[in-house]
């Protein structure tokens, strides 16, 4: 459970923080709170994991990750669990779930590899086959963004 | 893509995991890399102003605040594409959309305080649009989720 003051934390820092000497100090002002209780909140919620990560959110297209898949892979249920981690090991991973396959989608693990390029990306879920022995996939390249925000909580 | 040097690589590789939490972040991070507090706070305003930072922040896990998230897709005919994506990107709780290179062309993410409140309006977007048959694919494990990129 979270207490009143930790969502207050919360919403000011799931914005953007200024860019300033005291950062925190403006932000607990906004909520009308000290420095030393925002700061203790923060770490708080930091220790017990709430905030997954804190820190700078890069545009991928300007620092030169130009393509991003996603890759669909249909694992056998039985080697999920160490399949799963496996792929999470390769560093052009930034993300691996699994999820339910349904009558239509016969997919059940997920990763998102970055790259520079297509072809680069293609290379990796090779890469990534041949260490698995997982050869049904297929890779979704993005084409258009059409949203992409940061979900704001307890505003 | 403007141009930066290596004092931009190396302030940029330090802040995107482990934002200092402590009353002066920028001094810190400058002490971490042999710095000066003004120089680095100069520098990631230029950063942020031409857009390679898109913000510094937290970024929390929806589950650990009582949220639910699920991945969606939808095989949407070329023409509805625009009313599509207008209806589905007025959730708050949308937060990334994308078209990709698939008939399941149209891809978001949805949070949601519960997973009826998904299902409904999921529903409530298939009557919208008249598109139906949206993929809802909650993650049920959960084995790496990282947003770290060295540049």
């Amino acid at each position: 459970m979270l207490t009143e003051t930790e969502k207050k934390v919360i919403s000011a820092l799931q914005g953007n923080i200024p860019v300033c000497e005291r950062p925190y100090l403006e932000l607990a002002q906004g909520l009308g709170m000290s420095e030393e209780e925002f700061l203790k909140t923060a770490k708080g919620l930091d220790e017990r994991a709430i905030i997954r990560r804190f820190g700078a959110t890069l545009k991928h297209q300007k620092s030169g990750y130009t393509a991003n898949a996603m890759v669909a892979w249909s694992v056998d249920e039985a080697r999920v669990q160490e399949v799963g981690p496996t792929m999470a090991g390769f560093d052009e991973v930034s993300h691996c779930y699994r999820r339910n396959p349904t009558e239509t989608w016969p997919y059940n693990l997920y990763t998102m590899i970055h790259a520079f390029d297509e072809p680069a990306c293609h290379a990796i879920a090779e890469k990534i086959s041949k260490a698995v022995g997982v050869e049904a996939y297929i890779l979704l390249f993005s084409r258009k963004e059409l949203k992409k925000t940061s979900m704001r909580y307890f505003d | 893509m403007p141009q930066i040097d290596d004092i931009d690589k190396k302030i940029i590789n330090g802040i995107q995991a482990h934002f200092p939490i402590e009353p002066r972040p920028f001094r810190a991070i400058a002490r971490d890399l042999d710095l000066d507090e003004a120089q680095v706070i100069a520098r990631v305003k230029q950063l942020k102003e031409e857009g390679i930072i898109r913000r510094i922040g937290g970024n929390f896990s929806p589950d650990k605040l009582g949220f639910h998230s699920t991945l969606c897709a939808a095989s949407v005919p070329e023409d509805k594409i625009d009313l599509f994506t207008k209806t589905v990107n007025s959730y708050p709780g949308v937060t990334h959309n994308y078209t990709r290179s698939h008939t399941y062309n149209i891809w978001f993410t949805f949070i949601a305080q519960s997973v009826d409140i998904i299902k409904n309006n999921l529903e409530e977007i298939s009557k919208t649009t008249g598109v139906s048959g949206i993929l809802n694919l909650p993650a049920t494990d959960v084995f790496k989720i990282s947003a770290k990129f060295k540049v």
